[in-house]
């Protein structure tokens, strides 16, 4: 339901009409209309490329829409703006990667902007002074002097909120800022967000993350291929609708029991311990199964992945494949015996991204790619790129364009085909959908399904409760390194599974 | 001043004091001559020219950036400034003023290829490295100069004493030279809004340039800076060593590198300190010269500095991890 209805709207702060912005020959923004108003909280939906990115830097004066577009701030009007008049109405940006000093301390952190201008001498005094005050009004407390590369995400977030505040922000927009927090840290960030509103700090989340920020929020604007689809009252939304006005697709996923007990056991994991990790960890996936593994950040799931795929050796217990114990020391092994691992870092370690796509599908196949004198012919390889091109669908117009030219859901599907072809018994993926939008989310659902259809077992490691409630045959709860508890998916809900994580 | 000091304690300077009180220790306890005056004397004024160039490096590399094209530099500003000197006559004001000078032109010529054509530090100044010193070899043929000005051969000598051995100390020009690079290096970079802007350019580039940092600015800065002390260096050389060689300052960049990265500065930019890089500096002098003292063959030297550096930057790359492991864990 568009708003315009309720009545007693507070006068806007921003107010922006008929703004388009081209680049080339693309439309990013179509005539977009959009409001903020004092001490709102607006969240901005859409999917990568839908032309939030774009509006934000509009409202940040970094680029200038085209004209024919109206910013009005506060009543006044701008044909556009630029970062010094943004900053000046009291607009800050806190960009995903947070924009900090990872080398600095949080006081010099929090007061950059004292560095700024005309050489001069620092005054360290005054600086440590506006970071207190910042810190203090949106309450909270941290080591002044502890260097931000200590720090950890959801403090980082804290300094660059700080940041804004000490910058007098009165419009503080945030860009996925919850993507890398645990559930904890996001309820912590969405009460400092509360706390800004009730000071009348209008603050705009962008995200595609979507049901915490429901939360907080008032009004939702959906953008889909640089239009406007709607600003709704986020109260009448919840993350299937959003879902379908940012996609215009209709998602709906069913929760049938598959029965997968006459299924060959592919991984049996008994005792498995390491000091710091996890302890005495023991569970079977068959043949065909995707398991689901969840649990706050630091649980011990990614360590447990890591030492199933050679790399983080276990201390005793013992891991079998088809029956065989394995003693894992190297992840070369690992492939060696069937198990594929896609990190959860899939653009630090999963991808050369400046590498060619052709190049990044061959890396594990090189070996058996290979003929005589070691070296493999360029038709063998063209053969194994198209095949598996074609296989996962990826969109790609050269195979030797770059691996980063391609969009993230993409990319996903070129770390996945260059496991799946090494055949692997198992395959474990680590948060494979972090980052990716809904629709390329849905892809890649798909092709794990597919997977575990032609008979791979799947461990499925995921930050999401819905995911692997949604995707899965069966979930475990990780819990300080033990494993706590045990979903049939069609008996449960994400309530309980969110219980059982914060139990 | 309790938690200062235990964050001190966690320091890379804190470990590399522990490393060069113990090396001092033991080559006090092996050869009396070493911790005596003079030989700390002969030490601070040898190895002035090293220090004041590290303490360029530092700012340098503290940006983000790196520069091996200084001794170079320094070639350049020695020869042109003395050969001025000894044509036209100069005083130690306009001597320094010209060195500097060339110094700051070499350095603006580095900057400027590194921002406006954004081509990586290393290259740049490997390439101008080889053209300033390939400029001066061409033009001078590699010609010593020996006869400089009597008062430049004579030096400065302040605050003389004299030891019971007669033997006189004093503040010479290296002395006061160094003293002054460090002291000017550390108000920079610690008491400075530029010198923090260097920092946190160093820290994170992009950020710097989002905060509306004057990212050209600070870099032509940085080289010049870097460029200005090589040419007080070279001055310096030139006055201990009595003479003029266009060919002996190239090939002693990395040396410099290995002072100032062995002091904790990091090749990536935004760490570094004045005091690391003056223990550094202190360890690798200390060896050298530790193991002249000891009657260690000269041929042993690099080997034995190669290790050092080895090991220090290992157990820096060690414990990081093993702080990265802590802190996955917790």
């Amino acid at each position: 339901m568009p708003t315009g209805n309720r009545t007693a709207r507070l006068a806007p702060f921003l107010e922006l009409t008929h703004i388009s912005k081209r680049f080339g020959g693309v439309h990013a923004l179509r005539d977009v209309d959009f409001d903020i108003e004092a001490g709102e909280v607006h969240c901005l939906v859409g999917e990568n490329g839908s032309g939030k990115s774009t509006l934000i830097k509009i409202i940040a004066g970094v680029q200038p829409p085209e004209p024919g577009g109206r910013i009005r701030i506060e009543g006044r009007d701008y044909a556009h703006l630029n970062p010094v008049q943004s900053t000046h109405c009291g607009i800050q940006v806190i960009y995903q990667d947070l924009s900090l000093f990872p080398n600095l301390s949080v006081v010099e952190n929090i007061a950059i902007g004292r560095h700024l201008g005309r050489p001069r001498p620092v005054d360290w005094s005054g600086m440590r002074r506006l970071a207190r005050a910042a810190m203090e009004r949106i309450g909270v407390a941290l080591d002044l002097d502890a260097r931000v590369a200590d720090l950890t995400i959801a403090s980082r977030q804290l300094v660059a909120i700080c940041r804004a505040m000490a910058a007098d922000a009165r419009l503080l927009i945030m860009d996925e800022p919850t993507s890398s927090l645990t559930r904890h840290e996001v309820d912590a960030l969405l009460a400092v967000v509360r706390d800004l509103k009730r000071k009348g700090i209008c603050v705009v989340f962008v995200s595609h993350r979507l049901d915490e920020v429901l939360e907080v929020a008032e009004r939702v604007s959906v953008l889909r291929d640089g239009a406007k689809v709607g600003t709704f009252e986020a109260r009448d939304m919840n993350d299937h609708k959003l879902a379908t006005l940012m996609t215009g697709k209709e998602f709906h996923y069913d929760l049938t029991e598959t029965d997968l007990s006459d299924r060959a056991v592919v991984l049996s994991v008994r005792n498995l311990t390491r000091a710091g990790d996890y302890r005495e960890v023991s569970f079977d996936v068959r043949a065909g199964e995707i398991l689901g593994l969840t649990g706050l950040l630091g649980s011990g799931r990614t360590e447990l992945a890591l030492s199933l795929f050679g790399m983080n050796p276990p201390d005793a217990g013992e891991i079998r494949l088809n029956g065989e114990l394995l003693h894992l020391k190297t992840n070369a092994e690992a492939i060696e015996h069937g198990i594929a691992y896609v990190s959860e870092d899939r653009l630090g370690l999963g991808l050369v991204l400046e590498q060619p796509i052709s190049s990044n599908l061959v890396v594990t196949m090189l070996d058996r790619l290979a003929g005589r004198f070691g070296l493999v012919a360029p038709a063998v390889r063209n053969a194994h790129v198209t095949r598996w091109i074609k296989e996962l669908a990826i969109r790609v117009s050269n195979p030797e364009n770059a691996v980063k030219t391609l969009s993230g859901g993409n990319q996903q599907r070129v770390v996945l085909a260059k496991w799946m072809s090494t055949n692997p018994r198992l395959l474990i993926l680590d948060s494979p959908t972090v980052g990716v939008d809904i629709s390329a989310k849905d892809g890649i659902y798909e092709i794990v399904k597919r997977l575990a259809g032609a008979g791979i077992a799947v461990i499925l490691i995921s930050d999401e409760v819905p995911e692997v409630l949604y995707h899965t045959h069966r979930v475990l709860i990780m819990r300080e390194g033990r494993l706590t508890a045990e979903f049939a998916p069609h008996r449960s809900s994400e309530h309980e599974l969110e219980a059982a994580i914060n139990a | 001043m309790r938690e200062g000091l235990q964050r001190f304690t966690r320091t890379h300077e804190f470990w590399l004091l522990i490393v060069l009180i113990v090396i001092g220790a033991g080559l006090t306890a092996a050869d009396s001559s070493f911790f005596t005056l003079q030989n700390l004397f002969d030490l601070l004024t040898s190895y002035a020219f090293y220090g004041i160039l590290a303490a360029g490096l530092l700012v340098v590399l503290i940006s983000g950036g790196i520069d091996i094209s200084f001794t170079a530099t320094a070639s350049v500003a020695q020869y042109v400034a003395l050969t001025v000197a000894i044509q036209y006559g100069a005083t130690w004001f306009t001597l320094f003023l010209m060195a500097a000078l060339i110094g700051i032109a070499c350095g603006a010529v580095n900057a400027l290829f590194i921002r406006t054509l954004r081509i990586p530090s290393i290259i740049v100044s490997i390439a101008t490295l080889n053209i300033f010193y390939g400029l001066l070899v061409f033009v001078t043929s590699g010609r010593y100069i020996y006869q400089l000005p009597d008062w430049f051969a004579h030096g400065i000598f302040w605050f003389e004493f004299e030891d019971a051995n007669q033997i006189s100390y004093g503040i010479n020009l290296q002395i006061l030279c160094l003293a002054c690079a460090f002291l000017l290096t550390w108000i920079l970079l610690n008491r400075t809004n530029i010198g923090r802007q260097i920092y946190a350019l160093g820290g994170n580039p992009d950020a710097a340039q989002r905060l509306g940092f004057h990212v050209f600015g600070l870099n032509v800065l940085v080289y010049c800076y870097m460029g200005f002390m090589a040419g007080i260096a070279s001055l310096v050389q030139a006055q201990l060593a009595q003479s003029v060689a266009p060919t002996v300052l190239v090939g002693k960049e990395l040396d410099v590198v290995a002072a100032v990265v062995l002091g904790g500065a990091s090749l990536t930019g935004g760490v570094g300190t004045v005091f690391g890089t003056i223990l550094g500096l202190a360890l690798l002098a200390i060896i050298q010269n530790g193991l002249i003292l000891l009657g260690v063959s000269s041929y042993w030297s690099p080997l034995f500095v190669g290790l050092v550096i080895l090991v220090a930057v290992s157990t820096t790359a060690w414990s990081q991890n093993r702080k990265h492991r802590r802190m996955v864990a917790a």
